[in-house]
C-alpha cells in the first residue's frame, strides 16, 4: 500500500507541473500590461521600460516560467503588484478562510446529501424520493449567487436575523470559531452547500438504488440479513464512488466561489482571484490559481489512494 | 437420489400458491396460479420449466424473498411454519437458518466488496451469535467439505479473485454453514462451465445424502434434474402440469408439453444435418394469458374444451399426477372399452 501511495505521488508530479505551465501561461494569454494599471498615466516609456526590467516582464516567457518555477518551489510566489504585499502571506489568509467556510459547506452538503441520496434511493418513487429528487434538482439548477441574494434579502434585510457581508464583526478578515463569527457564517455556508447537496443526493439516489437491485442484496436476505445488516453492505458498495464524488466536491468547494464570496462579501480565495482579476494583479492571480490548482491536485491524490483502499477490485498494480 | 424416509410429515408443503405482481399502471401479473408442493425429509424434488414458468418465483416463496409489491395466496408451510404470515423479524431469523438458497450465478451472489470467508462467517454469527473467529474456523471446515483447494487462502479471497466454479463451491458452503433442513438451489450450475456444472451436482448430491436435507431443485435442463431428484414437478404458464418420480416421467410422460421437452432433448443420436425437436410457439404471456389450459396455444392435441377450462391435475399411475384433458378422455375410452 505504500509502495503503490509512492507510486501515485510520483504520477502526480508530471500533472502538477503541466498545471503550473498552465497557471503560468493563462496570465500571459490575458491582454492588456499588467504594469499599466498600477502606473501613472502620464509615465514615460522610461519609465515603464524600467519598472518591467524591474519585474522581469522584458525577458523571454520560458526564461521568465523557470524563474517564476524557481521560487514558486522556494515558496516565493512574489509580491502583489497592487498591495506589495507577499502574495503568499495574502494567498494563504484567503485560503484559511476559504477552507473555513468549505468546511462548514461540506459538513452541510455531505449530510444532507448522503441522507436524501440514502432515503430517496432507498425509497424509490415513494412520496419522499420525489421531495428528496426536488430538492436535489433544485440544488443543482438553482444559480446560487441568486440564491445568495435572496438568503440576505430574507434573513438580513427583512428579519435582520443574520449579517449579509463579511466574516465577523467590524470587518474582520480573521474568522474565529465564536458565537459572533458563527453567524456570518451561516448564510454563505448554506448557500454554498446547496449544490454539493443536490449533486451528492443525486449520485447516490442512483448508486444505492443500483445496488439494491443487484442480486447479492437478495443473497443477503436469504442468508437471514435484517434490514440493518443489508443497509452495512450496502453502505460499503456506495462508499468507493460516494468518496469520488464528494472528494470532486470539496475540491470545488475549497477552490472557494468567486460568485459567493463576492456575494458575501467573504474574505477567502474567490474574493481574492476577483481582486486580482479586477486590479490586473499579475503575481495574485498566479500565485492564487497555482495554489488552488495544487489543491485539486492533492485531493485528487487523496481521493485516489482511499477508493483503492476502500475498494478490492481496484488493483494496486 | 435416496430418500431416507424416516419421518412421517412433509418438511415443505406448498397448497394453493399463487404469486401475484402488480405492475404500473394498475395491472397485476399472475407468476404463479395455484401451485401445490410437498417435500419429505431427504427428499429432492426438481422444479422443472422454462424462463417465466413461475419456477424460481415459486422457489423464492419459501423464503417470502420477492419484491414488496409481491402478493401471496395459499399456504406456504416449511418445518412447521407458516412462512407467509410471519412476521419480518422471524423471516429474517428463518432464512439461512431452517432454508437456505443457492443462487444461479455466484458471481453475482457475492457482495463484491467483502471477504468470502467473512460472508460466509457474516451468516454464522448472525444466526448463532457465535464470535467472528469460531465464525471463521466454521468457514474452513466448510471450505474444505465443499473441497475448496487450500482454504485458508481462499478464505481471505474476494469474490472476483474467484473462478466461477470455485464461487459456486463457496456458495454451497455459504448455504449449509447454518446448517438448514431444506436447501433450495435456483439453477445451480446454469452459469457455470459444462465441466464443472458435473463436478458442482456431484458435490450437491453427495452433500445432500451425507446431510439427509430435503431440496428443491430449478432448472430448466431435464437432463439435470434426472440426476439429481427424486421426483420431477413440471411447471408451465405458472401451474405445475406434470409431477412424478423421475423414472415415470422419463418413461410416460404424459402431458404434452412433458412430451415436447423430453422430445427436444439433444442426445447423442442427434444425427448432423438433421433439424432439432422443438416445441412450436412461445412462453405464454404472464400479464395475458389465455383463458384455459396455458399450454392450449402450442399444444398439437388441443381440443375446444382446453380453450375455456383449465385442467385438474389427474392421477396418472404410483403419484404420478398431470394436467391434461386427455387423460380423462383416454380413461373414458378405456373404462368403455371394459365395459362393452
Amino acid at each position: 500500500m505504500l509502495l503503490y501511495i509512492l507510486k501515485r505521488i510520483v504520477y502526480v508530479t508530471p500533472v502538477a507541473l503541466g498545471v503550473s505551465v498552465i497557471c503560468f501561461l493563462l496570465v500571459h494569454l490575458a491582454p492588456g500590461d499588467p504594469l499599466t494599471s498600477v502606473m501613472p498615466i502620464d509615465a514615460t516609456a522610461e519609465q515603464q521600460a524600467e519598472m518591467r526590467a524591474a519585474y522581469g516582464f522584458d525577458r523571454p516567457l520560458i526564461v521568465q516560467y523557470f524563474l517564476w518555477l524557481w521560487k514558486v518551489l522556494h515558496a516565493d510566489l512574489g509580491n502583489s503588484i497592487a498591495t506589495g504585499r507577499p502574495v503568499l502571506t495574502e494567498v494563504s489568509r484567503a485560503v484559511v478562510n476559504s477552507l473555513i467556510l468549505a468546511a462548514v459547506a461540506t459538513l452541510i452538503g455531505f449530510t444532507f446529501g448522503t441522507l436524501f441520496g440514502f432515503v430517496a434511493g432507498y425509497f424509490r418513487n415513494s412520496p419522499l424520493d420525489k421531495i428528496a429528487s426536488a430538492i436535489s434538482v433544485f440544488g443543482v439548477s438553482v444559480p446560487h449567487y441568486w440564491l445568495g441574494m435572496v438568503l440576505v434579502i430574507i434573513f438580513s434585510v427583512q428579519l435582520n436575523w443574520l449579517p449579509s457581508t463579511g466574516a465577523g464583526p467590524g470587518g474582520s478578515s480573521n474568522w474565529r470559531p465564536d458565537a459572533d463569527h458563527l453567524r456570518y457564517i451561516i448564510l454563505p455556508a448554506i448557500t454554498m452547500s446547496v449544490i454539493p447537496t443536490g449533486i451528492i443526493a443525486r449520485t447516490l439516489r442512483a448508486l444505492v438504488a443500483d445496488i439494491l437491485s443487484q442480486e447479492f442484496v437478495q443473497a443477503l436476505r436469504a442468508k437471514g440479513l435484517g434490514e440493518w445488516g443489508v443497509f452495512k453492505h450496502v453502505v460499503t458498495n456506495a462508499a468507493p464512488t460516494a468518496l469520488a464524488v464528494m472528494g470532486l466536491q470539496l475540491g470545488y468547494l475549497l477552490g472557494g466561489s468567486i460568485l459567493i464570496e463576492t456575494v458575501f462579501a467573504w474574505p477567502g480565495t474567490g474574493f481574492l482571484l476577483n481582486a486580482a482579476i479586477f486590479q490586473r494583479d499579475l503575481p495574485l492571480l498566479q500565485g492564487t490559481i497555482l495554489v488552488l490548482a495544487m489543491f485539486f491536485v492533492g485531493l485528487n491524490l487523496i481521493v485516489d489512494v482511499l477508493q483503492t483502499a476502500l475498494d478490492p477490485r481496484i488493483q494496486r498494480g | 437420489m435416496n430418500s431416507n424416509m424416516t419421518d412421517t410429515g412433509p418438511i415443505v408443503d406448498v397448497r394453493k400458491l399463487t404469486v401475484d405482481f402488480s405492475t404500473g399502471g394498475g395491472k397485476t401479473v399472475r407468476a404463479v396460479a395455484g401451485v401445490d408442493l410437498s417435500l419429505k425429509k431427504g427428499e429432492t424434488l426438481a422444479l422443472l420449466g422454462e424462463s417465466g414458468s413461475g419456477k424460481s418465483v415459486t422457489l423464492r416463496a419459501l423464503m417470502r424473498l420477492h419484491p414488496d409489491s409481491a402478493r401471496f395466496g395459499g399456504s406456504v408451510n416449511v418445518d412447521g411454519r407458516d412462512i407467509l404470515a410471519m412476521p419480518y423479524g422471524d423471516l429474517a431469523r428463518y432464512r439461512g437458518k431452517v432454508v437456505s438458497m443457492i443462487f444461479q450465478d455466484p458471481g453475482l451472489a457475492f457482495d463484491p466488496v467483502y471477504r468470502v470467508g467473512d460472508q460466509i462467517a457474516e451468516a454464522v454469527v448472525r444466526h448463532e451469535g457465535i464470535s467472528m473467529q469460531e465464525a471463521k474456523k466454521r468457514a474452513l471446515g466448510l471450505f474444505e467439505r465443499v473441497r475448496i483447494p487450500s482454504p485458508e487462502r481462499r478464505l481471505d479471497n474476494y469474490p472476483h479473485e474467484m473462478s466461477g466454479g470455485m464461487r459456486q463451491r463457496a456458495m454451497i458452503a455459504l448455504a449449509l454453514a447454518c446448517r438448514p433442513k431444506v436447501l433450495l438451489a435456483d439453477e445451480p450450475t446454469t452459469a457455470l462451465d459444462a465441466t464443472v456444472q458435473i463436478q458442482v451436482l456431484l458435490l450437491l448430491r453427495e452433500l445432500q445424502r451425507e446431510l439427509g436435507l430435503a431440496v428443491i431443485f430449478v432448472t430448466h435442463d431435464i437432463g439435470v434434474a434426472v440426476e439429481v431428484a427424486d421426483r420431477i414437478a413440471v411447471m408451465y404458464g405458472g401451474r405445475i402440469v406434470e409431477t412424478g418420480k423421475c423414472a415415470d416421467i422419463i418413461r410416460n410422460p404424459s402431458h404434452p408439453y412433458t412430451q415436447g421437452l423430453l422430445a427436444s432433448r439433444t442426445g447423442h443420436e442427434a444425427v448432423k444435418g438433421s433439424r432439432l425437436v422443438t416445441i412450436p410457439g412461445a412462453p405464454p404471456d404472464l400479464s395475458n394469458m389465455p383463458p384455459g389450459c396455458p399450454f392450449g396455444p402450442r399444444c398439437k392435441y388441443v381440443m375446444d374444451r382446453c380453450k375455456t377450462q383449465t385442467p385438474p391435475l389427474y392421477d396418472v399411475g404410483a403419484d404420478h399426477f398431470a394436467a391434461c384433458f386427455l387423460i380423462e378422455q383416454q380413461a373414458a375410452s378405456q373404462s368403455q372399452l371394459q365395459s362393452a
